[in-house]
């Protein structure tokens, strides 16, 4: 590509001819004010529809305004992006997305995180023209068991279409009608419980506005918190660390693990646990099970199915579960951390403890909305009584922490409590992609080889590729991977794998880009991708400063396993941490028939 | 045709159809027959002569007598008058209203003596459904001239000469277009005919491919020649199932006629049509929303470039070019683009078929050369203002367009002209409006169609569009303001700079156009809570002549809200504050005592 | 709102459609046009059972048919009523057919009366201006009607 000199606001400048108007001003420090255009550049994800007009420069002769984020850069171009007719322009179009928008942004769950708000700030809008007899555009609401839709609130702006389609090919959203009553909206905006949504939640890690918003659990919670017959343990998961001090105030990728424990203690929690004591957990039962299969495999049993599959997302499930039904029995069975540590608190825990498992409740902060709807499956209620009482994610903790009066940058760091807090730097990189398999990796190879690893570092295992294949050496025997995140990736792998292009032995799928710390439960990044990139290097900073690395080294693992588990994938383990599936395209066509 | 004596036209288009045209066509059968003069005389379904306000037409063959509204039952007459005896059936003739004297033939008729007929050239004269026909008038000489004599650069620069700019709406350079999607390399490109006719009052694409489906046919192949596309499509309403019937027949007429195919007229090029149908989305006339409706998507527009010369349907370099501007295309090639450009204005050559409509005197299609004035247009070939009213405005192109006044009567009418009076070229609709019409109550009628006809992607045409037709409900029903006003032109002036396509963009014209040259009109509606055409239903004043009212309490039962008082055999009042202007007063009252302001 | 369930001969019929479209989501705008010939309409479970052939997201074929106003999820009435509302025929009044018949068939536009026999809808320019005000009753186009002749027309199709 070559470069072009082009003039914005009298201020000559040379760019790549590849640019947009946009990033080309963008360069000299000049930031048009954008809402539909959105782009991850680290994730490779990019949504330009051309359609909010916000982002709209006078590009000297030319009859009408043009959209910066598509436009590229020719040679002598001259563009103005803040002279009287593009800012009346801008302000008029953005006064009329809000005419046709609710004006109760004092209580809206987006309040303080709005794009629409954070603009009609910066355009000093003080009065909306025409309001008097404006209609407002309305449509049904739909609280599913993860994600609320309030679409009065939508901008259409098609980044949750292009995250649903695009990238993540679950298909459960479309822009539906025409005109003024356009609407992103399941077919026949009927409940996305009923949709094949996944519950991935990135629609809602890139909704501008209060629109889509996950399930607020935390009235819940507080109300458990004040019981005093009930014990309220919380287990946080590891991407939650490196990424909840962006909610105050720190540069993203600041590992806060020392002030969220302490801040999770003052909120009354009676025992601070880490989900990452259950994710070394699974990295035993899921090694086991990939040696299982992989021993079988290598002695020749044509029966065994392989690759295997990692099964801690539980977004990853619900895709698997609704789009490749005839592969249900090739994931691992082991299930999610989440549910592992639900499973041996109300059981091992609880004995411990020496109370009922209806007295103890779980709660879990997740960087995940899945987690909400994973909590509340069948498999994993006992008697009614779910394993893990309610979930939330980490923005509701930062909420939670902040409406309940604590100063969170003041707090002295403090430690996760015993038994089920201690955890390897194995289980910490859980919260990236890769993190699982390389996790598991490090176990495996000693459990397959009997000798110890040198080299913990896997790096041909890590890195923001949305799939990566490698091949690692087990003291001779070749194993290949395949690592893919957000769903879209992991549907080209499965379908390579089932036309038989594809040949590994095991594979990781995450269904947010760069893995939980991408999660839809996250602080929102903004369409800044660097956020994640950040939380990314933390996670690995993380695991690089534990002293043990490998899971099977977690000593109250063993302990777990001699006290009370016995075997890996033994009888208890088995009817504990692992799980079976569902063909759910067939469970939601039943249900539809029902109704 | 030579073999017969004498031929009977009977026009085929929707309008006369909708007049029972096809059983005129039966009965002239039977009628020829019974008086054994089948070997005389050939009935042929042709399509529109343009002059619907007449309906149903039969034209004689070959001394061009134009009978006017025939019903079935004159058949008999026509056939043992004119065609046994030769005398002219005389009460069915065409009457000049100035003269009122019956018209010989059609081309002493003022509504065709200004008209030149190029796109329209075959419409009313040949079976549509009988390639023989269109070859006869030259047809299919055109590709066989290109594919034997020329090559696809010296055919693109016969068409860049002639000056022929897109009939569609945009008037952008036909030739230039060809050449551009020539240039692209790829494996594959298409030709792309627009006929998705959306524009409401504009049925010219129709006419054509009822008419004279071939000629859209050959030029689709010459074009696929010059750009180095092998297959065509033709995008067309669902809503036009004659037209697709045609069409349909044509080309597999020229099918078998090898004039579509494989190694066409042993020339090595190989060219096919497929049809595709629109859905009813307006949207769908721009090309990138009828592109990706052709792929079977919503008709949302994407941000040009790239445009579809480069990356089209498919993502394959396309053409898109609509109905109107493909029929001319054949003639160009064989009369030379000197002869076309020849006709009409310094930059906008050639005819432009319009769509006459609204308070005219003859309703109908007409091709006219560009720089014809709107006098002549309005007043010679379409007879005046209906009912003598006065003319108040015309309105070009549609939805998109704005109003033409009193002022512009002596304006050429070209792409700049119309441009630079606030209005458009356009598809070619043309709808004359008199004194009863009330402009706010137009431009309400305009925005009512954008809004439902918006795509809905981008937000200044999906709100923008929505306040504005609210805003002109609210000065239609004596709510608006002065302030409105200066909403109004902001309002539209941002929408029409901001929006992503092309409907978006021209949208709000009609508003503009209204505000610019009726303003005063406007200001009666906000300042006196009036309306000057009495059209704005709420803003109409009741009230009772007290000389004719004879008291006979008719309108006070009448009255929903109770606004009428008065003593029996007395004359009544009506309480203005009290009244909601719905009229039944109006509608009772058999002594017309009650006067509308 | 989902009553029409589909009949396995039905499915069938839908299947041939797309298959004779090769079951390439490239020609949803036709087979939806074929599907809505054969049904009259376009109900939910329909629309299910044409992505299932094409193997979309019914997400995607309701946004479709949700988006071009050819295609409706609605039975049409025995007789459909159309009012041509092209400019045309508005400015001759084809506003006031369309108040005539809503106040006489006692519908909104878009609706169907209680006892199926007629819908009414409006449409943009059937091309019959020089004939306007123009309505259409199934195929058959009245011209130049006046809202007085409504009730006999309506009485026509007793």
């Amino acid at each position: 590509m070559g470069k072009v000199k082009i003039t914005i606001d009298n201020t000559p400048v040379e760019v790549e001819s590849n640019l947009t108007v946009y990033q080309a001003a963008k360069q000299i420090g000049i930031n048009i004010p954008v809402l539909c255009y959105m782009n991850l550049e680290h994730l490779n994800i990019e949504n330009r529809p051309g359609g909010c007009r916000i982002c709209v420069v006078e590009i000297e002769g030319r009859k009408n305004l043009a959209p910066s984020c598509s436009t590229l850069c020719a040679e002598g171009m001259v563009v103005h992006t803040n002279n009287r007719r593009v800012l009346n322009a801008r302000k008029t179009v953005l006064e009329l997305l809000l005419s046709d928008h609710p004006k109760d942004c004092l209580i809206c769950p987006k309040s303080g995180q709005c794009d629409l708000q954070d603009l009609a700030v910066k355009m000093g809008i003080r009065e909306i023209h025409a309001v008097e007899n404006a209609e407002v555009s309305t449509y049904r609401k739909d609280i599913s068991p993860a994600l609320s839709r309030n679409m009065d609130k939508c901008v259409l702006c098609r980044r949750c279409e292009t995250i649903c389609n695009t990238v993540q090919t679950v298909g459960a959203l479309s822009v539906v009608n025409r005109g003024f009553m356009s609407v992103v909206a399941p077919a026949f905006e009927e409940d996305l419980i009923d949709s094949p949504c996944t519950f991935c939640g990135q629609c809602v890690a890139v909704c501008p506005t209060g629109a889509l918003t996950e399930v607020n659990h935390t009235p819940k919670i507080i109300r458990a918190l004040s019981d005093p017959t009930k014990t309220v343990i919380v287990q946080t998961a590891p991407a939650v660390r490196a990424a909840l001090g962006e909610e105050f105030g720190y540069p993203a990728g600041t590992l806060v693990t020392g002030k969220l424990v302490a801040a999770l203690r003052k909120l009354g929690f009676a025992k601070v646990f880490d989900t990452d004591f259950a994710a070394d957990l699974t990295i035993i039962e899921e090694g086991n099970e990939l040696l299982n299969r992989l021993t079988k495999h290598l002695n020749g049993d044509t029966n065994v199915k392989l690759p295997i599959l990692t099964s801690c997302c539980p977004a990853w499930v619900n895709f698997f579960e609704f789009y490749f039904p005839d592969m249900l029995d090739v994931p691992s069975t082991a299930r999610s951390p989440q549910q592992m540590f639900g499973s041996i608190a109300k059981t091992y825990y609880a004995e411990m403890l020496g109370i009922k498992r209806e007295d103890l409740i779980v709660v879990s902060v997740m960087p995940c909305l899945a987690k909400k709807y994973e909590c509340q499956r069948d498999e994993f209620q006992v008697d009614g009584n779910p394993d893990v009482d309610f979930s939330i994610s980490t923005r509701e903790l930062a909420a939670l922490i902040k409406t309940s009066n604590i100063d969170f940058n003041v707090l002295e760091d403090e430690d996760f409590d015993h038994p089920l807090g201690e955890s390897t730097g194995a289980a910490v990189i859980f919260g990236a992609t890769g993190g699982v398999i390389e996790a598991a990796v490090r176990t495996a190879y000693e459990l397959y080889t009997g000798m110890k690893l040198q080299r913990i570092d896997f790096h041909e295992l890590r890195g923001l590729e949305g799939i990566r294949m490698a091949t690692v050496n087990f003291n001779g025997t070749q194993i290949n991977i395949g690592i893919a995140h957000q769903l879209g990736n992991a549907r080209k792998l499965l379908e390579g794998i089932r036309n038989g292009m594809y040949h590994f032995h095991a594979i990781e799928i995450m269904a947010c880009p760069g893995g939980c710390i991408g999660g839809a439960g996250q602080p929102l990044h903004h369409g800044d991708s660097s956020v994640i990139k950040a939380r990314f290097d933390a996670i690995y900073r993380e695991d690089a400063s534990k002293p043990l690395r490998k899971s099977h080294e977690n000593p109250y693992i063993v302990k777990l396993y001699e006290e009370y588990l016995g075997n890996p994938l033994g009888e208890k383990a088995h009817h504990l941490l692992h799980t079976h599936y569902f063909d759910k395209k067939k469970i939601k066509a039943a249900r539809k028939n029902k109704n | 045709m030579s073999n017969y004596k004498m031929h009977i036209l009977v026009c085929g288009g929707t309008g006369c159809r909708a007049s029972q045209s096809h059983e005129i066509v039966e009965v002239f059968k039977a009628e020829l027959k019974a008086h054994n003069l089948e070997n005389d005389a050939q009935v042929v379904t042709t399509g529109c002569f343009g002059f619907c306000e007449k309906g149903p037409i039969v034209k004689i063959i070959p001394d061009n007598t134009f009978y006017t509204q025939v019903t079935p039952s004159d058949c008999t007459e026509i056939v043992l008058e004119h065609i046994l005896k030769g005398r002219k059936v005389n009460r069915l003739l065409y009457e000049d209203p100035k003269t009122q004297s019956h018209v010989e033939d059609s081309k002493h008729m003022d509504f065709y003596k200004k008209q030149l007929r190029i796109a329209l050239r075959n419409c009313g004269f040949i079976d549509p459904e009988n390639i023989h026909e269109y070859i006869a008038r030259d047809g299919y000489a055109a590709l066989g001239k290109v594919l034997s004599e020329m090559t696809a650069s010296s055919a693109i620069d016969e068409i860049k000469k002639s000056g022929l700019r897109g009939r569609g709406g945009g008037g952008f350079p036909t030739g230039l277009k060809w050449e551009i999607a020539s240039k692209f390399k790829s494996d594959q490109k298409y030709v792309v005919c627009n006929a998705d006719e959306g524009d409401p009052g504009a049925f010219m694409d129709r006419s054509i491919l009822e008419g004279d489906p071939h000629s859209v046919i050959e030029a689709m192949a010459i074009c696929g020649y010059c750009i180095g596309a092998t297959k065509g499509l033709v995008y067309i309403r669902a809503e036009y199932p004659l037209a697709i019937t045609r069409l349909k027949i044509a080309i597999e007429q020229a099918r078998n006629f090898g004039l579509l195919g494989n190694d066409i007229m042993g020339s090595g090029f190989s060219f096919d049509i497929e049809l595709r149908y629109g859905a009813g989305a307006f949207v769908c006339g721009e090309e990138t929303a009828l592109i990706h409706s052709m792929e079977g998507k919503r008709g949302e527009p994407t941000v040009k470039p790239p445009y579809p010369a480069e990356k089209g349907y498919l993502g394959k370099p396309t053409n898109v070019n609509n109905v109107e501007t493909f029929a001319s295309i054949p003639v160009i090639i064989l009369k030379g683009s000197e002869w076309f450009a020849s006709i009409g204005t310094e930059r906008s050559k050639g005819t432009k078929v319009f769509a006459l409509a609204g308070k005219i005197n003859n309703v109908g299609l007409i091709e006219v050369p560009m720089g014809i004035t709107l006098r002549e247009i309005i007043y010679e070939i379409g007879g005046g203002i209906k009912d003598g009213k006065k003319f108040k405005a015309v309105q070009t192109g549609g939805p998109s367009g704005g109003c033409l006044t009193e002022k512009h009567l002596d304006t050429p009418i070209d792409y700049d002209n119309l441009t630079a009076a606030g209005s458009m070229m356009g598809s070619g609709g043309m709808i004359v409006m008199d004194e009863d019409d009330c402009m706010v109550s137009v431009a309400k009628f305009y925005l009512d169609f954008s809004v439902e006809e918006s795509c809905g992607k981008c937000s200044p045409c999906r709100i923008g569009n929505k306040r504005l037709h609210e805003m002109l409900e609210k000065i239609t029903s004596g709510k608006g303001t002065v302030e409105d006003l200066d909403y109004l032109q902001n309002l539209s002036k941002v929408i029409k700079d901001t929006a992503l396509c092309g409907l978006g963009q021209t949208s709000p014209n009609p508003v503009l156009s209204t505000l610019e040259h009726f303003y005063e009109e406007y200001l009666i509606h906000v300042k006196e809570r009036r309306c000057p055409a009495g059209r704005c239903k709420e803003l109409r004043l009741y009230s009772i002549n007290p000389d004719l009212c004879t008291g006979c309490t008719a309108c006070t039962k009448a009255c929903p809200v109770g606004a009428i008082e008065g003593e029996k055999r007395q004359p009544h009042i009506i309480h203005e504050e009290k009244c909601i202007r719905c009229g039944a007063c109006y509608a009772k009252c058999k002594f017309t005592a009650i006067n509308v302001q | 709102m989902n009553t029409f369930k589909l009949q396995d001969c039905q499915k069938t019929t839908i299947k041939n459609i797309c298959a004779s479209f090769k079951n390439d989501p490239g020609e949803l705008i036709n087979i939806l046009h074929k599907t809505q010939g054969e049904f009259g309409y376009l109900p939910e479970d329909v629309q299910r059972e044409v992505a299932l052939n094409l193997n979309i997201p019914v997400a995607q074929v309701y946004g479709v048919v949700t988006f071009y106003s050819f295609f409706t999820m609605k039975p049409k009435g025995k007789h459909a009523i159309s009012v041509c509302l092209g400019t045309a025929c508005y400015v001759r009044g084809a506003d006031k057919l369309v108040d005539e018949l809503k106040e006489q068939l006692k519908i909104k536009v878009g609706e169907v009366t209680p006892d199926g026999k007629f819908s009414l809808d409006c449409l943009r320019c059937v091309g019959a201006c020089g004939l306007a005000p123009v309505l259409l009753i199934g195929d058959k186009v009245y011209g130049r009607v006046d809202p007085e002749q409504i009730t006999e027309i309506l009485e026509s199709y007793e």
